[in-house]
């Protein structure tokens, strides 16, 4: 590695290199989620086979369902990076705007993922049912809740937007709100790739 | 800088659209044998993901700080070993154990 | 309305758990009646529970980390009794309690003794040494110390209502699944894990982006202290190991409290998966405890040789190498749980590769120690018994690293002298080098000598007697955490090692004793100037204490060894031209709530008590929302004051006959 001097003339800590040191710490978190999503891919992979003369993915999914999703969540990984243009020229009601659509789309997955997992449960396929459930509700379930998370997230930045208005905190904080939301939307690419196309193969 | 912005939110979203429809629509027709499928699939994914990466988190050798191309430089290296390992371990154990 | 909890859950099923109990209720009463009695409860509050000051978090790290050590030692102590006694007789513990007294041993010193030790030593020393006024992250600094302290509480309260696990400190399923063990013991273990690595995964974020972020102008990533890159290699270990250890104890509840079916024997449970999922973690956590051991050790022996340290460069590359190879070598934890001879081979090979950088680094601090001027502090004691013995289990280790061998040794005790010999004299020693070290700089005062000294002594005897028989025993086929044995020829090797113990006991006894000492004779040891040894890096720069902002100005550096060039160059104690404000955070009881609030809510998930744990559930997201929206953390030190405090700084300098240039 090489000399890698931080240069601060004075002793006053300017506020972006605040921001970059919570972006880096943000991103690092991100990291380990990546290794824990990693794990679970992995430990999907072993179990898949796991189905103990219970049903398998060829029967639980719908590919009209993962479609649906992929496209909810796309579209809603736009509109936040339209949130995110808007907060960098400053306008408010336009950054709301868009979270709101963020959040709609959002909540959609949601609910489509939350009838999925509750009809499969209702047919006797629910995570205690087999090994290879346990592995895609664990899954499946972990980013499910990491998307609900986000959107209580953006509710909360919402308000923050409204009342605070995008002030340089409020803007940092968007802007690792975006790092989440995109990032979920890359593990949806992983899971739609493992789990949900193979499983109708 | 805005248009650059929206360009770049745009162009990914089209690319992530058709990386994405590929795969479906292959699996939804069975246009190809599984095991070709299988590979368009993973190719898609890898792209895609790329194209996340690029487009959405704007990701790239200029602006972005060097810790945090190192960080996920090594969280790439470190999956690799981790998933890596792991499948070679249990599939291993499951040829000479039946786990 | 209780869940699980009943009155059944007290020990008063046997008169030694009772006695545990008793002492671990007792024990904490005395501490509420003194703290009542010197009305220091608000003091507590505002200047300790609720600091966001490394320096602050960093002691009480160190304290929580020496109650455990008492505690984990009289887990083992036990032990050593049992087992000396314990010759076609059932001893004086029965089975059950035994298993818990193992079990709680290992998870209290690695989760509970020597993180905390570790994370309390980078804290103090640290931003100090990298020359800024705190880590990155001052709260989420306190939430890791107060999570740390809940899944710690989780253990010691499971000595009160109900017990704790029988699994070991690795937790294995089948054993540790629902259907063998219904009881809450493991589940207590599981989430006082799960909580405590949160706080470890954030503290390793906190340094990583501490120590690449906020170096003080002209520190070169090659100019940064030994003990700061081994904080920084540990770091990342932290913050990419500990989502291993997340998913396994995390799959593991799943398969406890929802029926799941990851580890168990039937419905498609994979039970290998556990120990490779655990192992990814676990072997890490240990190259993350002793990493910084090695940091320390740097320190001492260049400070204590009065010499520059020798061949920096290789001990950078020498620490980086170990923290990326940790993650190759896992499965030579499970060895013999029936890989293939390639599988076995490949982690075998990895195993013994990574053996060679340390040996880099035990060069590297002999040839520091050739023709330097030595002194013998206690701290270079414990740097030298280090060296000694820790070649020894190193040795040790490269032999179990050979699966053929490890097939006769695994889960024997040669294994356990094998860690104990990697851990004491590696971590612990390191980690006690550099208490007495940075001790003075944490408080003003230096530590007494003699019964440091003494300290060392016993623990150095006493280690080799407690552990060198447990390496005979292994050759002689003597299984680990055996309750009870039917070989006569065993018994004299563990009535040797039950001596050991006493010994290190007596040398707990004059730590405690040396910080008594010290405490009372403080005004006697008073450490005037800040630096005592004639140090070479930054941290003997400021006062000790050093004031809250540390630094009144950001130092220029301009050398690896920044205090001895400004030494001299003349230009160290100069007082700045003009003062400035400074910006300092606020103290914050987010994090001894948030803290609170998860023991109350891993208690909760232990009993199955469901309307707290939504209630705990909820009060914390409420409690992080509103403090990850305050705008207002920080308070401005004047300009005035920081010179107030500064100029008195410098008066008691020229007061102080001394080496002021």
């Amino acid at each position: 590695m090489n000399a890698n001097v931080t240069a601060m003339p004075s002793d006053h800590e300017p506020e972006s290199d605040i921001h970059e040191q919570r972006a880096l710490g943000f991103w690092l978190y991100l990291m380990g989620d990546a290794v824990i999503f990693g794990l679970l891919f992995m430990t999907y992979g072993i179990m898949v086979g796991n189905t103990a003369g219970g049903p398998s993915g060829k029967t639980l999914f719908s590919l009209n369902n993962a479609a649906l999703e992929t496209v909810l969540l796309l579209v809603s990984s736009t509109t936040f990076g339209f949130a995110s243009l808007a907060s960098k020229a400053g306008s408010r009601s336009a950054v709301l705007s868009w979270l709101l659509l963020t959040f709609v789309l959002g909540a959609g997955f949601v609910f489509l993922e939350i009838r999925e997992f509750s009809g499969m449960i209702g047919a006797g396929a629910g995570p205690d049912r087999s090994g290879f459930l346990s592995a895609f509700f664990t899954l499946v379930g972990t980013h499910g809740t990491h998307v609900s998370v986000g959107l209580i997230w953006i509710l909360i930045m919402s308000g923050q937007v409204l009342f605070k208005g995008l002030t340089v905190p409020v803007v940092s904080r968007l802007f690792r709100l975006g790092l989440f939301w995109h990032f979920l939307d890359i593990a949806w690419v992983g899971i739609f790739s493992v789990v949900y196309l193979p499983g109708l193969l | 800088m805005e248009r650059h912005g929206l360009l770049s939110y745009l162009v990914g979203f089209v690319l992530a659209v058709v990386l994405s429809a590929i795969p479906f629509y292959l699996v939804a027709t069975h246009a190809l044998p599984p095991s070709r499928i299988m590979y368009v699939i993973a190719a898609a994914a890898v792209l895609q993901i790329l194209v996340h990466l690029r487009f959405f988190l704007h990701l790239n050798f200029t602006t972005t700080p060097k810790e945090n191309l190192l960080a996920i430089a090594f969280t790439a290296v470190l999956l690799f070993l981790m998933v890596g390992g792991s499948l070679w371990i249990i599939v291993d154990l499951h040829s000479r154990m039946a786990l | 309305m209780f869940g699980k909890l009943t009155i059944e859950a007290l020990p008063l099923y046997s008169a030694i758990a009772a006695t545990g109990a008793l002492v671990t209720v007792g024990g904490g009463f005395i501490v509420f009646v003194v703290v009542t009695w010197l009305k220091a409860w608000k003091y507590l509050w505002t200047e300790w529970l609720t600091s966001v000051d490394h320096k602050r978090i960093g002691v009480m790290y160190i304290v929580l980390a020496l109650i455990m050590l008492m505690r984990g030692f009289v887990d083992a102590i036990m032990m050593r009794a049992q087992q000396a006694m314990a010759l076609n007789n059932g001893g004086y513990l029965p089975p059950e309690h035994f298993d818990q007294i193992f079990s709680s041993h290992g998870t209290i010193m690695i989760i509970f003794m020597a993180m905390p030790f570790m994370t309390g030593l980078m804290n103090i020393a640290v931003p100090l040494q990298i020359g800024t006024r705190d880590v990155a992250f001052p709260f989420l600094n306190s939430l890791s110390l107060w999570l740390t302290s809940a899944g710690a509480a989780l253990v010691m309260v499971s000595l009160v209502i109900g017990k704790f696990s029988t699994a070991g400190w690795t937790g294995y399923p089948p054993y540790s699944g629902i259907e063998a063990n219904p009881g809450v013991g493991v589940d207590y273990w599981i989430w006082a894990l799960l909580i405590s690595g949160v706080g470890s995964t954030l503290s390793g974020i906190n340094f990583i982006v501490t120590i690449l972020k906020r170096r003080a102008p002209g520190m070169g990533l090659m100019r940064m202290t030994p003990f700061t890159w081994t904080a920084l290699c540990a770091s990342v270990l932290m913050a990419f190991a500990f989502p291993a250890l997340t998913v396994a104890c995390g799959l593991l509840a799943l398969d406890r409290l929802l029926g799941m079916h990851f580890f168990t024997n039937e419905l498609g449970g994979n039970m290998m998966n556990y120990p490779n999922l655990f192992w990814i973690w676990g072997h890490p956590e240990v190259y993350i405890l002793i990493l910084p051991a090695f940091g320390v050790f740097s320190e001492v022996v260049s400070t204590f040789s009065r010499k520059r340290l020798f061949g920096y460069e290789s001990l950078v590359y020498a620490t980086a190498a170990i923290a990326i190879l940790s993650f190759t070598v896992w499965l030579h934890h499970f060895f013999t749980m029936g890989s293939s001879a390639n599988v076995n081979a490949f982690f075998g090979v990895t195993t013994m590769i990574i053996a060679v950088p340390t040996g880099v680094k035990v060069f590297n601090w002999l040839l520091t120690m050739y023709r330097g001027r030595i002194t013998f502090h206690p701290s270079m004691l414990w740097t030298v018994g280090f060296i000694v013995t820790f070649v020894i289990g190193g040795m040790t280790g490269v032999l179990l690293a050979m699966p053929p061998a490890d097939f006769l040794m695994h889960n024997t005790t040669f294994l356990v002298a094998h860690f104990h010999n990697m851990i004491i004299p590696g971590v612990l020693f390191g980690y006690l080098a550099g208490y007495m070290y940075w001790f003075p700089k944490a408080f003003g005062f230096k530590m007494n000598e003699p019964w440091g000294t003494a300290a060392f002594w016993f623990w150095m005897i006493g280690f080799y007697l407690a552990f060198m028989p447990l390496y005979v025993l292994g050759f002689m086929g003597m299984p680990r955490r055996m309750e009870q044995y039917n070989d006569p020829t065993w018994q004299p090797w563990l009535i040797a090692a039950s001596m050991g113990a006493v010994l290190i006991l007596i040398g707990i006894a004059c730590l405690v004793i040396q910080l008594a000492v010290s405490i009372r004779d403080r005004r006697k040891l008073v450490d005037v100037t800040g630096d005592p040894y004639d140090g070479r890096t930054l941290e003997w720069a400021t006062s000790s204490p050093p004031p809250p902002y540390n630094f009144a100005v950001l130092p220029e550096v301009r050398d690896r060894e920044p205090l001895v060039d400004m030494k001299e160059r003349g230009v160290v104690y100069q007082p700045p031209r003009a003062y400035e404000d400074i910006e300092i955070p606020k103290n914050s009881a987010a994090g001894v709530v948030l803290g609170g609030l998860a023991f109350v809510l891993g208690f909760a998930m232990v009993w199955q008590i469901w309307w707290l744990v939504i209630l705990c559930g909820v009060a914390m997201w409420v409690t992080l929302v509103l403090r990850a929206s305050d705008d207002e953390s920080e308070f401005i030190l004047s300009a005035a004051e920081v010179e107030r405090i500064e100029v008195a700084r410098y008066r008691a300098l020229r007061n102080q006959n001394g080496r002021r240039r």
